[in-house]
């Protein structure tokens, strides 16, 4: 591989594509790392302030009269997920440290939460922004206290008496030894060590004393009077934590679908030596010369929100109305903070199906042209009222309540400038190198261009663009 | 105006797509397919937003049903009856008219062992098809399409009529179409340049890059057979221009032009009746009863009754008692219906669940769902329970 394509592998992966100053003027991978790794920890995001959470906490809600005046409150707050959630996405889309916001994005689905609070999720969210590059062990600890984390999980109802396993059961299965490496017994043992763990209404952590089961546990091989501190680090202490999480981190940063257990093993040594170092870890991926070979190129399907962030940092766009970026999630089949489940998004050849490829090829000419797209996602979350299916207007013979995507005003100028000094014959291949990830065939490339519109010189770079957005290779990182 | 004048944007449009039909129709003349024999056919109706079953299928002379639901209760004297003790909810008419015709099956006490009580986590485990601690990345229905479809080549072998997806019918390999709407579908799936693209999936042999072009060419082929089967039969019933009664209606004019198609799937809803329950599924069911009546004649007058199953379904029931807001808050188990012309067991196939034992104030399931899709899948769909649901559970004899 040449400079310049480990240069847009590189940023297909530790972000969200290539910018096109990278790609005009490449650089060795050491000075490229050096500027992805920030030095300091990012400031968190406030969507929802404290003040905001004041009027609808739990004792807020008390104080109010009626079931039908606490729904409509609850429904209310429940919408600002939205703010939260465009407030992150727009913080991918303009970031100068993008693998922050991509290495958080794994975090997020491997620390899934859907609670419909977002006051706790923005909680959350900061959570794992400041720790997405620092250390593994910290941020464990911090989201297992966490309201959101709590909350989900049910640790809530986790009390000596009532001992609930839900937050127990996952933190091994899914954060971090992986399904096969605990029994049923050390489930029930973490639980108990788990009692008490709660939080007050701000969203504090608390540890309610008269709650937590003080006994003695075995687990794990252990014997002690283990509370939950002491369980997530036996947790820590385990090889197999490294090893999972590794195997995830590579899956998510370099192959959907092939893993090289030998790299793997080697990355989760050196991740386990220096006590979960994720900056290290990555930066021990960025560099390895088994990472930048053409068959990496493309081994990822770019993830609905990696599409719609790349999008935007392609080219500059306004969205008049915000809600088109919150829909265009829904239609693709990734919401932020709305996980499927405790397991996060599967990713991969998951994302794709005959409808969402549609919709992703559809895009392009939606949002930088001027094709309608006449979709309605699902609406999932049956509390929020009405789903589209519920067709009463329909009946009456209004409009459904589809949701048209509202087209962006888009700033070609800096893009077009980029490539108008190109000379023409060269800027088809030029635009499929600086666009695609995978490569193309010839006759591919020559299809494409002829359903180009050669008009005017700005016509045809555009058209090119758009058309090299739609093929299936586009989907690739 | 010069050619290259033409904005290029036009070749992929809905508009140069419809001026390109009647020339392609013209190409070939479109000819239904022949009757298939033994093709049977499953219609899933999800019950978005969990439906109360004990408003549904109704205990009517239970005391504790009534002292439960001071207001929510139906009066013995309005339910549409079905035995002594069981009566119909009365939006659903044209149910009772199959009950009494043999056409329905009333499954009850349908659920799972530790039931989940959030609407996501729960309709998960009925899409997958898991148990209450698994989480599975493919749906019941998905990996149905996987064991079918091992090698061979189907248009469209299951379908969701919506614009996204469900989990449900997402295999590894294999997945539904969703297709809310065959001619705008079919208008954005088949432009020129997509076609063009299709047709070199055969090249493509990368894993990932060689699934896309495989779903592609999928699609576009599965799109340009929905969009010219679509046309063979008109319908001689009115459906309601509701949601449910427009997606019905596509459903019946596939099956009567013979589609290859074995699974269709729509959802209705939202049945979470927190407050006000009473006019709201009274109106949902009022909709789904009035799509489903011309839906039914539809099959019958083309002798398609006997191979089609209609299968409901929610992701949980609701408590027993009422809310303080003329409402009810999430439960456990459920009634599923069953109909078709097909059955081995129309009726009530079991009682209601006891509404005097109650799991802190939830129904007790009798039966678990993954039973009924094992007997959906064996004995209507010719498959395999176990290979789709990783386990053995014992079948049911509704058919």
């Amino acid at each position: 591989m040449d400079l310049l394509q480990k240069n847009k592998l590189l940023y297909s992966r530790a972000g969200f594509g290539i910018a096109l100053r990278d790609y005009q003027q490449p650089r060795p991978i050491d000075a490229a790392l050096a500027d992805l790794f920030p030095l300091a920890a990012p400031t968190g995001l406030e969507a929802v302030t404290e003040a905001d959470w004041q009027q609808y906490s739990p004792d807020a809600m008390k104080a109010m009269g009626s079931e039908a005046d606490k729904k409509e409150k609850q429904k209310e707050f429940r919408k600002r997920t939205k703010d939260i959630n465009l407030m992150w996405l727009q913080q991918m889309v303009y970031t100068s440290f993008p693998l922050v916001e991509k290495t958080a994005l794994f975090w997020h689905g491997h620390f899934a939460t859907r609670i419909n609070n977002p006051y706790y999720d923005q909680k959350l969210l900061n959570i794992l922004r400041k720790n997405a590059l620092g250390n593994f062990g910290d941020m464990l600890r911090q989201v297992s206290k966490s309201s959101a984390m709590l909350q989900f999980l049910n640790n809530q109802q986790n009390k000596k008496l009532h001992p609930n396993e839900n937050f127990a059961r996952e933190v091994m299965e899914l954060f971090t030894l992986g399904r096969g490496h605990y029994t049923e017994e050390d489930i029930k043992e973490a639980a108990r060590a788990f009692t008490g763990w709660a939080h007050d209404g701000n969203g504090d952590f608390v540890f309610r004393k008269r709650q937590h089961d003080d006994g003695l546990k075995k687990f794990l091989g252990r014997e002690g009077y283990f509370n939950g501190d002491d369980i997530l680090n036996i947790l820590l202490e385990q090889k197999q934590t490294a090893v999972f999480l590794t195997q995830k981190i590579y899956r998510y940063f370099v192959s959907d679908e092939k893993t090289d257990e030998k790299h793997v093993k080697e990355l989760a040594a050196s991740f386990y030596k220096s006590n979960y170092d994720i900056a290290a870890l990555l930066k021990e991926i960025f560099t390895a010369d088994w990472f930048y070979k053409e068959s990496v190129a493309g081994a990822k399907v770019k993830s609905p929100v990696e599409l719609i962030v790349g999008y935007q940092r392609l080219l500059p766009m306004q969205f008049t109305n915000t809600k088109t970026l919150y829909s265009l999630q829904r239609l693709l089949g990734q919401v932020l903070f709305e996980a499927p489940n405790v397991a996060g998004w599967p990713g991969g050849k998951n994302w794709i199906d005959s409808s969402s490829l549609v919709v992703r090829m559809r895009l392009p000419e939606v949002l930088l042209a001027t094709q309608d797209l006449d979709l309605s996602p699902k609406d999932t979350d049956p509390e929020m009222g009405e789903m589209h299916h519920n067709t009463t207007e329909m009946q009456e013979g209004a409009k459904p309540t589809n949701i048209k995507m509202a087209r962006p005003v888009v700033d070609w100028d800096a893009y077009l400038a980029a490539w108008g000094q190109t000379r023409k014959e060269d800027l088809p291949a030029l635009l499929a190198d600086y666009l695609l990830v995978p490569g193309i065939t010839a006759q591919q490339l020559r299809e494409t261009i002829s359903f180009a519109d050669h008009f005017t010189d700005t016509d045809y770079i555009r058209s090119l663009t758009i058309l090299l957005m739609e093929l299936p290779e586009y989907q690739l990182g | 105006m010069p050619i290259s004048r033409r904005k290029f944007i036009q070749v992929g449009s809905l508009a140069s797509a419809s001026l390109m039909l009647p020339q392609f129709l013209r190409g070939f003349q479109y000819q239904a397919p022949a009757q298939r024999s033994n093709h049977k056919i499953l219609v899933v109706i999800q019950l978005s937003g969990g439906n109360d079953g004990l408003n549904t299928v109704v205990p009517y002379r239970n005391d504790i049903y009534y002292k439960s639901r001071p207001t929510l209760a139906l009066p013995a004297d309005k339910i549409l009856t079905l035995t002594d003790d069981t009566g119909l909810n009365p939006a659903l008419k044209g149910l009772k008219q199959q009950y009494d015709d043999g056409h329905l099956s009333i499954i009850n006490g349908v659920g799972y062992p530790d039931p989940n009580r959030s609407h996501f986590r729960s309709m998960d485990i009925w899409q997958t098809g898991s148990t209450a601690s698994e989480m599975l990345t493919t749906g019941w229905l998905g990996r149905y399409l996987d064991t079918r479809s091992a090698g061979q080549q189907h248009n469209a072998l299951a379908i969701e009529v919506d614009d996204t997806l469900s989990l449900a019918l997402k295999g590894d390999e294999r997945s539904a179409l969703a297709v809310q709407n065959i001619e705008t579908f079919h208008a954005a799936a088949t432009t020129p340049y997509f076609k063009k693209i299709a047709s070199h999936a055969d090249e493509h042999e990368e894993k990932l890059a060689g699934y896309l072009y495989k779903t592609l060419a999928e699609t576009t082929s599965a799109s340009d057979y929905l969009y010219q089967i679509n046309k063979v039969k008109a319908t001689g019933q009115t459906y309601p221009t509701t949601g449910i009664g427009k997606r019905l209606k596509t459903i019946g004019a596939l099956i009567n032009a013979n589609a290859e198609t074995q699974v269709y799937y729509v959802s209705h809803g939202s049945f979470d009746t927190h407050v006000g329950q009473a006019d709201r599924q009274t109106r949902l069911f009022t909709q789904l009863d009035d799509a489903l009546t011309p839906f039914i004649a539809d099959l019958k007058a083309n002798g398609k009754f006997e191979d089609v199953l209609i299968m409901t379904f929610s992701e949980f029931g609701r408590r027993v008692e009422q809310n303080a807001s003329n409402g009810t808050d999430h439960g456990t188990a459920g009634s599923m219906f069953m109909i078709g012309g097909s059955l081995k067991k129309p009726g009530l196939y079991n009682p209601l669940p006891n509404l005097s034992m109650l799991d802190a104030g939830d129904l007790e399931h009798s039966i678990d769902f993954k039973q009924v899709y094992t007997t959906v899948l064996e004995k209507w769909l010719q498959a395999d329970g176990k290979a789709v649901l990783g386990r053995r559970y014992t079948g049911l004899d509704f058919i």
